[in-house]
């Protein structure tokens, strides 16, 4: 990696890199070159700082970390955390995965229409998305409204709860396992189903014997996206949901904005980054990681 | 045949209520027969195939199996067994959890699924691959397990949707010895789809030949080859010569051939050759070639350029003209000596080398 890098000014000048060796060998390496310094710019150095800062500010020691472990404010959050990714993840694959079906399953304007409505969902920026529940949930939206029409009296709190969060996260995250679920599915031959039911295996067997079985891997990935994405979700709790169920990145944000105690909020970047690793290890053992996007 | 297992009567499937992918058709398959659909892409027999499997509802017609109605059916309520082209084994199982499966889906006891697992892919020769996964096996071998997963719940009729299409020449023609001989051994109604008239010729019983959703003809492999009913079917299957005709009528009418002249009386054609135009068909097989020494035996002798050859090691295959007619004759190889192109040769063939098709 160091030869890469002192490379970099040797081919701003030119002739000097061609000395180097041959020219066919150095040309992957210059193209390579952007993207290398871009990453190490912008994510090895940074993520390098969060540690370095996480055992030195103010002084170097494992306190913080010890404080996280040993806190339980700390270990609430850090459950809560794990808990509410699981929640969303869940409730994620039960509503993707019929939607998923029916969109593999169908060849015509359903599906298709369908999948648009997923795939517009997920182009629209999820900041957008949390800034409509803010309205629809708000004091005076449709979904109070309607509460109040049918005589129910006073609205219940619906924004600023876990719930809100969860909801918005949910929706956030729907179409990630959606199209991992369906990019699964839309392989599985269709001959397999026909095959099964010639064996005398009724639709709901076929199902169960056939289809989820074949269907797991995407329930995996997508299991996976969701949940490691959930893990650090910061804008969406933080808008839609309560400080007294705070999720790790907010725990993070309060510690540098209120208490400007760098230090603290690094170690606890760290065991997210930690978390989520391990999350993704554990994939890669068991199912690799290049297989994460269909 | 007579007697009548599976019986198809005036089945009509449409897809968009206009036209008709299978078109009227009705077919009585005998049991522990071994019939083959034949026809070019599109002409109506898989579709076919996926009604007597019950994928397809026909929209007119019904199907009868062993003198039940099968039509309102669902697949898995009809004993029939399915081989596909691309195998469709199930992946994630290995080889006796796949030829397990039917009988499993239809409760049968464990012991009982052991054994008779055991004896399916005996047949098949696999019984060594019983743990192994579908993909560490060849194409052939994938092939072999669908079979015997096909077979080993004792289905009444097996449908076999183009099986070999997916392999390559050598393991094809081992394949058909194998399910020739699988189906002796069975004693099983197979149904088998190919577009491939040589698999239909060497393994059936009867050859049924589609064409545009319709039946051309349903006959033995021999009588299909030898006296098609229509054209297509003529075409279709084998090489062919296509001479355009005309019987004359009355008693001693004779025919003539167009560019040829007149041939023979049409009463030594045998019977049915009705005045009128016909479709001549001669095999290029039974063109002759012949010498100098005189052939009272022929009806009629032509010269002809031989534009090119293709050299089959058994046989040579010669292509050329006849004034205006194209001609393709097929020698024996060691009687092709003087044949060369660009040159002429003398061809000839009896009146028992021709075969009419009315029409023009």
């Amino acid at each position: 990696m160091a030869g890469v890098v002192t490379a970099a000014p040797a081919t701003a000048t030119g002739p000097a890199a061609v000395p180097q060796g041959p020219g066919a060998g150095a040309v992957p390496w210059l193209l390579l070159m952007p993207a290398t310094a871009a990453l190490v710019l912008l994510f090895v150095l940074p993520i390098g700082y969060v540690l370095l800062l996480s055992f030195t500010d103010p002084q170097v020691s494992l306190a913080h970390y010890q404080r996280i472990f040993a806190v339980p404010l700390y270990t609430r959050i850090l459950f809560n955390t794990f808990a509410t990714s699981l929640t969303v993840t869940v409730i994620c694959l039960l509503l993707a995965y019929p939607l998923a079906y029916v969109i593999s399953r169908r060849n015509d304007w359903i599906s298709l229409t369908l999948l648009i409505c997923v795939a517009v969902c997920f182009w629209t920026g999820f900041i957008v998305r949390t800034y409509a529940w803010l309205v629809i949930l708000g004091n005076k939206g449709p979904v109070a409204a309607v509460w109040q029409g049918l005589g129910f009296g006073a609205p219940p709190q619906l924004l600023f709860t876990s719930f809100a969060s969860t909801l918005g996260m949910t929706h956030i995250l729907l179409p990630y396992m959606v199209l991992a679920l369906y990019s699964v599915m839309k392989k599985i031959d269709p001959n397999l189903l026909r095959a099964a039911a010639s064996l005398g295996a009724r639709p709901n067997a076929a199902f169960r014997a056939v289809f989820l079985p074949l269907s797991l891997p995407g329930v995996v990935n997508g299991s996976i996206l969701v949940f490691t994405i959930c893990l650090g979700f910061f804008v969406t709790p933080i808008l839609l949901g309560t400080p007294k169920d705070m999720m790790i990145s907010q725990l993070v944000n309060q510690q540098i904005e209120e208490l400007l105690a760098w230090g603290f909020a690094s170690a606890i970047a760290v065991v997210l980054l930690v978390a989520t690793s391990i999350v993704l290890a554990i994939y890669n053992r068991f199912v690799g990681l290049d297989r994460l996007w269909g | 045949m007579s007697d009548s297992y599976l019986r198809l009567r005036n089945i009509v499937k449409s897809y968009d209520g206009i036209s008709n992918a299978v078109d009227d058709i009705s077919i009585d398959i005998a049991k522990g027969e071994f019939i083959t659909f034949l026809g070019p892409s599109g002409s109506g027999k898989t579709t076919t195939l996926m009604m007597i499997a019950g994928f397809e509802d026909p929209t007119r017609g019904t199907i009868d199996l062993d003198g039940k109605d099968l039509t309102a059916q669902k697949p898995y309520q009809r004993n029939i067994g399915m081989v596909f082209q691309n195998y469709a084994l199930f992946p994630h199982m290995t080889v006796a959890k796949n030829v397990a499966f039917p009988l499993r889906m239809r409760g049968a006891p464990r012991a009982d699924i052991g054994r008779r697992v055991a004896e399916a892919l005996e047949l098949v020769g696999l019984s060594r691959f019983s743990e192994r996964h579908p993909r560490e096996l060849s194409g052939g071998q994938q092939q072999r397990v669908a079979l015997a997963r096909g077979l080993v719940f004792r289905p009444d009729v097996l449908l076999l949707d183009e099986p070999l299409g997916a392999l390559d020449k050598n393991l094809r023609e081992q394949m058909q010895v194998e399910l020739k001989r699988i189906h002796r051994e069975v004693g099983i109604t197979m149904v088998y789809v190919t577009h491939d008239q040589t698999e239909a010729m060497t393994m059936s019983d009867r050859v049924a030949v589609f064409n545009h959703g319709r039946l051309e003809q349903v006959a033995p492999p021999l009588e299909v080859y030898g006296r098609p009913l229509t054209r297509f079917v003529g075409e279709f299957i084998g090489d062919s010569n296509f001479l355009q005709g005309r019987i004359e009528a009355g008693a001693n009418g004779k025919l003539s051939i167009d560019g040829i002249g007149p041939v023979c009386e049409a009463s030594k054609l045998g019977a049915g050759a009705p005045a009128g135009p016909v479709h001549v068909l001669i095999r290029p097989e039974r063109l002759r070639l012949i010498g100098t020494e005189p052939r009272p035996d022929l009806v009629a002798t032509v010269q002809m350029r031989v534009e090119g050859t293709v050299n089959y090691g058994d046989s040579l295959l010669v292509m050329g003209q006849s004034g205006r007619i194209p001609l393709r004759v097929r020698i024996a190889g060691m009687e092709s000596g003087d044949v060369r192109e660009g040159g002429t040769i003398s061809v000839g063939w009896r009146a028992d080398d021709m075969h009419l098709i009315a029409g023009s």
